[in-house]
């Protein structure tokens, strides 16, 4: 969104009533804003106004005096002072009506049998005219569908001809192989043939398309009409950028996931991973009840695991390994139930250095790190090390919209148009784009926004960086070896720097270099000096990486250290596969080294099959939890429902339940999840405030809880008949305001627990326009969610000096470097079937250079060794690839190699 | 032209890529070019088939999609093989007023086909086509470049006998 | 003797080249203009002249010309439109064949004075023999040095290019052309903002008819008053008429603004064909409202034909014979328009549709009182302002019009349950 100071305001005059509202919006955005209902289509928030769907038809009046009026299609209408309409004009609305009956002409009679209805902005839209009788009585166009994927169904006789889908997809996510064919009553929206979608953000199309053409396929699996799910407010586990999301439920399995607009945070879209990587949660791996290794017989229950595992804790020297993808609740609780001396913080080595130096930037630095909507307002981007598509991929969207800023205000001045009249924008724009700088080990899709795009090794990335830093004035010693193409970069990015308004800078885990982060907080802090206002954005690997760093604790190494020379060899592993976080060797010789092993996760995985006890942790959809983002901001998420069998808990329930058997001190008096975010806010000082995330426990309404359910939710009688005929008594949740259950409070709860968007008419995804401050900005009561960071800095600017050598391939050696994958590197989306297909093989990426030297060519086979430690992998080759580096797809499963940068011997 | 890039073209000629190449001189932005390029390409193949959408993205550094998007919306960008000949019969009022009706019956019985189908020997397409502008010599039909007026059906067969 | 600036050069078949033009006076214009004349000067001389554009619309030439910004950085461009598709319409191609150079002279002052640096003729695919000539007459105009680098010397440049169109009646819409032109596909532009500010690749633009600009150079010859005085009626200037349909001699001429339609038709056109009788006719192509006998000796300009209820648009006008059906005539008009809706917006690409499949039902004798219902509310819906652009109102200009004068015979369709003239379309 394209933020204004000094907006004016003006009086409008709406059917009789008088009201004072901003200047220069549109009409249609506007009386949403008041909440007057007005029907609309191809208008989207996000996407600005183009006037094809002509649905928001309202009568406008030259004065006073004119009766007569004129129609005007209110998206396309600038609000001016003193402007005169009528909505419930019989001309308007008899026009709307129609707009809907022209629409009704080929649309088919699908409702009964569409996976949109009950969620159908159509629906909504033909209710809100009147429409009912359709007198067009000829025969309907129809069209033959597209495979375009395992995200998306594609049903074209639905189409409505609004064009949000490809303006979405084209316009604002950048994407390349979709379309609008064909022209008159015969247009189609899809690709020029068959074929999975490319776009990292397709699945939105499922949320942007007002009607069932494009519907979430992987709900279709097991459909499930929108009032008949149990919803819950939810974070995305899918990587450090914490977008919100809704997660729904049915008959005990997670349905489908969609997004939770937060007007700081993630906006109104999700990307593909975070959208489709539920399954995971719906597995058949998944640990479901508790097991004791050499233990036969029954299943052990809860209360035996406990006694079990007590014994093992009593008896051994104890350890613990947190989570970065598990909740602060519990990695705390697990930390208190260890104690501090004995717990590490479950991260691979480099991760582990990569936080730690982020947080200790964003503390000491001067320069803000910006939201993902704040960074969207920037007008200069570089990109340092990051393949952002593939490592924080919505983080990607902020910087389209970024990228076009200086040119879409030059076009709007020229023109004289606003931000809303997006066609107009953006043909006045043409192809311009701001100044953009991306230098990364490879290409990546958003080169092609790029001024310069630049590739080498993460190194030479750092010690560009380093260089800018020093031509923007920071007091660093000259770097030497940079080539004369480097300088000159380095002189092109500085300028734009400076001569932009809101430059933002970003880096990240991405790169795998320490020097890369540490030269993106200098620039920071060098264009701090000039008083120009930058952002800076640092991904992290986790959803709660972050969170993890923050709470603080001791290397996973020194975990190994201590097991291998024996001082522990008992360890609670806390929702963490040991296996993505160590080389395999590492790891074999770790849990070799091991008497006990208690895990406490999700899935049969590597370190399951080398533990001891297994204890089910509820997932997220599961439990409640509290996450930090990589902007530093707390999040929390609320269980969706009760799991399949009760020993399924959540992982800090286990580990309180483990206290009070072991009489744990630290972990006394603490049985529901607000003891334990009281205690985390009491010892751990960063964390204050994370108690007014969400409403406490016994937060009420009226007399009343806030229902997941929505009123119409059915068959509560009949679900469980088969076990039982008797009609259970619902679950009842003691840790948060809401209820398993439709009885409840009606009306708006506070933002951070809403369960599910909807509103009397509103049946879709565009009632969240009812819950907004106005449309597009912050929810009524303020967006979900609290910074915790804000830049330390007051007096002196902070320079790192350590710059990282000077890159020379070494003889026989390759330094191998990450290459992160949105479909693969993520260890629990890849459970999802559609996005395990687009996993890649794992592969060695090899310059050409160093393929002719090796002797090898595409597809064939390469053997590298670490440590002695051989590993095998399918040769790809990259132009654009540093001579003496490698790339390796990071976290693929089975690949072996984890930490990552490291010498591999060819 | 890169050689890189060549090597993926899958069969336009050099006339070709050289014509499509002067007319990017000519626009300030390369998509810009495309309809240019689709005529270039369907001079000489009559019709522009999947492949030569293919060459015509990577020429313009555009998608396949993008390119098609803007194919199929014109209707005489023909996206399917058509014969030797392409016959089309201005279908608008003036010449639907002076006798269209006749002159499309008697080209259908001339040809044994109907609209948007090929003789079978290959030789004529028959496509209906909006006003062809000579409204005061209605009705109207053009094949190929040549433009026909005041036919009556009777001329149909020696007009057609010109073109193999 | 009536003057005839535009078409008096032109011999059937024949096609001048640069040096018959400039013998009978051409380039002249030119001349002045550049030598004499400063930009602003020229805009104000055919704002004075009341040229109205003549590509259907009727807006003043000068007037449109007037808001395009002058002291701005980058290219600007001046666009010929010569999509010609309109049907009914065949008076541009006269021009193009006949005497490109008229028209790319008047490109040229026209260009000089808004400050354009690079012009385009937007020619329809079917004008073959049209490109053939007016490629020849821009080669011919280069070497004169009326095109190029410092024409006539006077610091001025204008490069010139002929594009050919690919199919597509909305390329004839003025934003729509600018979109094929940019190698989009032709959908219209919302308006604010005006070409003149935001065209070609977003810069200033114009785009004018091709009898439009044929008028330039004279008007530049011989001035305001002058062209005032080749009308009869307060609408400057001559048009070129045309009459199509059932008539003697369809055809057009090149008469004064203003003659009426009992001119036209009886006189020009020769009457009616032996056995036909007149019983409207469109005055100026297919998305004009019918005229009946009752208007036939309405001055056929701008003014007097909207106060008559219909549009002049290009001034060709086609003729409803008696005994041609009216609701096949319709039904054929709306076909057209269905199928070259650009289908961007709902009341055109879905309503177009509709009302062809009821005039079909009506000539199939399966139409009902509740189907005329629906052609009633389309003409009254899909007006100016209801939909994205003028294609859908123009196409119910005719629709709207048949209703109101010949609604006995749609009337005895749905009654006699089938076409009583024995039309039975496709």
């Amino acid at each position: 969104m394209f933020t204004k100071k000094n907006v004016r305001m003006a009086i409008i005059h709406i059917d009789g009533k008088t009201y004072q509202v901003k200047e220069g919006r549109n009409l249609l955005e506007t009386c949403l804003s008041l909440g007057l209902d007005l029907p609309y289509f191809c208008w989207h928030p996000a996407l600005g106004s183009v006037g094809a769907c002509r649905q928001c038809a309202v009568k406008t009046f030259k004065d006073e005096q004119d009766t007569k009026g004129r129609l005007v299609m209110s998206c396309m209408e600038p609000v001016k002072d003193q402007l005169r309409l009528s909505i419930s004009d019989k001309e308007a609305a008899a026009f709307r009506e129609q707009v809907i009956g022209w629409l009704m002409t080929n649309h088919p009679h699908d409702c009964a049998v569409c996976d949109e209805g009950g969620s159908c902005h159509l629906q909504d839209m033909t209710v809100m005219t009147g429409h009912s009788y359709r007198n067009y009585h000829f025969t309907k166009r129809t069209h033959k569908n597209q495979y375009l994927g395992p995200f998306l169904n594609h049903e074209m006789n639905r189409c409505i001809q609004c064009y949000r889908c490809v303006r979405f997809y084209k316009d604002f996510a950048g994407g390349k192989d979709m379309d609008v064919f064909a022209a008159h009553n015969h247009v189609y929206f899809g690709r020029h043939q068959d074929g999975i979608l490319e776009s990292e953000f397709s699945g939105n199309l499922a949320e942007v398309c007002p009607t069932g053409v494009f519907t979430d396929k992987t709900l279709k699996q097991h459909y499930t009409r929108k009032w008949d799910m149990t919803y819950a407010p939810s974070v995305c586990q899918g990587c450090g950028l914490g977008c919100n999301i809704i997660a729904g439920e049915r008959y005990g399995s997670l349905r489908q996931i969609t997004t939770r607009y937060n007007g700081a945070v993630n906006g109104y879209f999700l990307c593909d991973r975070g959208r489709y990587g539920y399954e995971f949660v719906n597995s058949d791996r998944r640990i479901k009840q508790a097991a004791v290794r050499n233990l036969t017989g029954t299943n052990v229950g809860t209360a035996e695991a406990l006694q079990q595992v007590k014994d093992k804790l009593a008896s051994g020297k104890v350890i613990g390994i947190g989570s970065p993808r598990a909740s602060l609740e519990s990695n705390f609780a697990l930390q208190q139930l260890v104690g501090r001396d004995h717990f590490h913080l479950g991260m691979s080595d480099t991760e582990h250095d990569l936080t730690t130096l982020a947080l200790k930037i964003l503390r000491q630095g001067h320069v803000r790190t910006p939201s993902m909507q704040e960074a969207a307002t920037a007008d200069a981007v570089l990109i340092l090390g990051e393949d952002l598509l593939n490592t924080a991929p919505m983080m990607a969207l902020s910087v389209r919209q970024a990228v076009n800023r200086q040119p879409a205000q030059e076009a709007m001045n020229t023109a004289h148009v606003a931000d809303w009249q997006d066609a107009a924008v953006r043909e006045a724009m043409q192809d311009k784009h701001g100044p953009c700088f991306i230098l990364n080990v490879q290409p990546t899709k958003l080169d092609e926004l790029a001024t310069r795009a630049y590739y080498t090794a993460p190194e030479t990335i750092a010690r560009i960086g380093f260089a800018l830093a020093r031509q923007l004035g920071a007091p660093l010693a000259e770097i030497n070896h940079l080539t004369e193409e480097e300088h000159q970069l380095v002189e092109q990015m500085a300028a734009a720097l400076m001569s932009a308004a809101r430059p933002l800078i970003i880096a990240g885990y991405g790169s795998a270099c320490d020097g890369v982060l540490r030269a993106a907080s200098n620039i920071c802090e060098a264009l701090h000096q000039h008083a120009k206002p930058s952002m800076l954005v640092l991904t992290t690997p986790e959803c709660n990486s972050m969170g993890l760093e923050m709470l603080g604790g001791l290397r996973l190494d020194s975990a190994v250290n201590v097991v291998m020379n024996g001082e522990a060899d008992t360890v609670i592993i806390l929702e963490n596969d040991l296996y993505r976080k160590l080389d395999k060797h590492v790891a074999d010789n770790f849990f070799s080294r091991c008497k006990e092993v208690i895990l406490i996760d999700h899935l049969y995985n590597a370190t399951a099959e080398k533990a001891t006890v297994l204890l089910p942790a509820g997932t997220f959809a599961e439990s409640d939890g509290t996450m930090v983002n990589n902007e530093g901001r707390a999040q929390r998420f609320l269980q969706v429902y009760a799991p399949a069998t009760t020993e399924i808990q959540e992982s800090w329930r286990w580990l309180l339940q483990l206290g009070r058997v072991t009489n744990c001190e630290r972990l006394r008096n603490m049985e529901f999840f607000d003891d334990v975010i009281h205690a985390l806010t009491q010892q751990v000082r960063c964390f204050a405030g994370i108690d007014k995330l969400t409403p406490p426990a016994d937060f009420r309404i009226a007399g009343q809880k806030i229902p997941r359910e929505p009123h119409r939710y059915s068959g509560r009688t009949a679900i469980l008949a088969n076990i039982n005929v008797s009609e259970p008594k619902p679950p009842v949740d003691g840790d948060t305001p809401l209820s398993f259950t439709m009885e409840g409070y009606r009306g708006e709860p506070p933002s951070s627990v809403i369960p599910f968007f909807w509103w009397p008419g509103w049946n879709s995804v565009q009632s969240v326009n009812k819950f907004q401050e106005e449309i597009g900005g912050s929810l009524h009561d303020g967006d979900p969610g609290k910074r915790l960071i804000e830049p330390g800095g007051n007096g002196q600017l902070t320079f790192f000096t350590e710059v990282p050598g000077h890159f020379v391939p070494c003889a026989g050696h390759l330094q191998l470097v990450p290459i992160y994958h949105i479909y693969g590197s993520e260890e629990l989306s890849v459970h999802t079937p559609g996005i395990a297909e687009r996993m890649p093989a794992p592969y060695i990426m090899l310059s050409p250079e160093d393929a002719k030297r090796y002797q090898v060519a595409e597809q064939h086979q390469l053997q590298i060794a670490i440590d002695g430690h051989p590993y095998t992998f399918t040769v790809k080759v990259n132009p654009a690839l540093q001579r003496g580096m490698a790339g390796l797809p990071a976290g693929l499963p089975g690949t072996g190699i984890v930490d990552m940068p490291q010498m591999a011997k060819v | 032209m890169n050689k890189l890039l060549t090597d993926f073209l899958y069969m336009l000629t050099q006339t070709e890529i050289s014509k499509i190449e002067h007319e990017l001189q000519q626009v300030p932005v390369k998509k810009a070019a495309v309809i240019e390029a689709l005529k270039i390409v369907q001079e000489e193949r009559r019709w522009v088939s999947d492949e030569n959408v293919d060459d015509i993205a990577a020429l313009l550094g555009m998608s396949a999609d993008e390119v098609d998007s803007v194919a199929t919306f014109y209707n005489l960008i023909f996206r399917r093989p058509v014969g030797r000949h392409v016959i089309l019969v201005c279908d608008s009022i003036s010449c639907w007023v002076m006798g269209y009706e006749d002159l499309k019956q008697g080209l259908m019985d001339h040809l044994q086909i109907r609209y948007g189908q090929t003789t079978a020997d290959g030789r004529f397409t028959l496509l209906p086509n909006a006003c062809l502008g000579c409204c005061d010599h209605a009705p109207a039909l053009m094949v190929d470049n040549d433009l026909y007026q005041d036919i009556t059906p009777v001329m149909i067969k020696d007009i057609l006998a010109k073109y193999k | 003797m009536i003057e005839t600036p535009l078409t008096g050069n032109i011999k059937p078949g024949v096609s001048l080249d640069i040096k018959a033009y400039e013998a009978a006076g051409g380039y002249q214009g030119l001349r002045k203009a550049l030598q004499q004349m400063t930009p602003p000067e020229v805009t104000t001389l055919v704002k004075e002249s009341n040229l109205r554009g003549r590509g259907g619309a009727g807006f003043s030439t000068g007037m449109k010309w007037s808001f395009v910004p002058m002291n701005v950085e980058g290219p600007k461009y001046l666009i010929c439109n010569a999509d010609e598709m309109e049907p009914g319409t065949f008076k541009d191609r006269w021009l193009l064949e006949g005497n490109p150079h008229q028209l790319l002279e008047g490109m040229i002052i026209s260009a000089y004075a808004i400050q354009a640096t690079t012009s385009f003729v937007f020619l329809r695919w079917a004008y073959k023999k049209a490109a053939q000539e007016i490629r020849r007459a821009i080669a011919e105009a280069h070497a004169a040095g009326y095109l190029g680098q410092n024409i006539l010397g006077t610091g001025f440049h204008l490069d010139m290019h002929l594009h050919t169109g690919v199919g597509r009646y909305m390329c004839g819409e003025e934003t729509a052309l600018l979109n094929s032109l940019e190698g989009k596909r032709a959908v219209p532009r919302a308006k604010p903002p005006f070409p003149q500010i935001s065209g070609l690749f977003g810069k200033p633009t114009i785009v004018n008819n091709v009898e439009t600009l044929c008028f330039i150079p004279h008007i530049v010859n011989k001035g305001a008053a002058w062209f005032q005085s080749l009308s009869r009626t307060g609408d400057g200037g001559t048009k070129i008429y045309g009459v199509s349909g059932r008539v003697n001699k369809p055809g057009a001429w090149e008469l004064p603004m203003g003659v009426t339609m009992r001119e036209l038709i009886e006189e020009h056109a020769g009457g009616m064909q032996h056995g036909y009788n007149f019983r409207g006719a469109l005055p100026g192509g297919a998305s004009t409202d019918f005229l009946t006998t009752a208007h036939m000796d309405v001055p056929m300009d701008f003014t007097s034909v909207a106060a008559a209820g219909s549009r002049l648009g290009t001034g060709t006008m086609v003729v409803l014979d008696d005994h041609t059906c009216p609701v096949g005539f319709v039904h054929n008009l709306e076909h057209f328009f269905a199928q070259e809706s650009c289908g961007f917006c709902t009341p055109c690409r879905e309503g177009l549709p509709w009302t062809e499949k009821i005039l079909y039902a009506l000539e199939r004798g399966e139409g009902t009182e509740a189907d005329l219902e629906q052609l009633d509310l389309h003409t009254r819906l899909l007006g100016p302002g209801n939909t994205f652009c003028a294609l859908a109102p123009g196409a119910m200009e005719p629709l709207q019009s048949a209703l109101k004068y010949f609604r006995e015979d749609f009337e005895q369709h749905v009654h006699e349950k089938k076409c009583p003239y024995g039309n039975y379309t496709h």
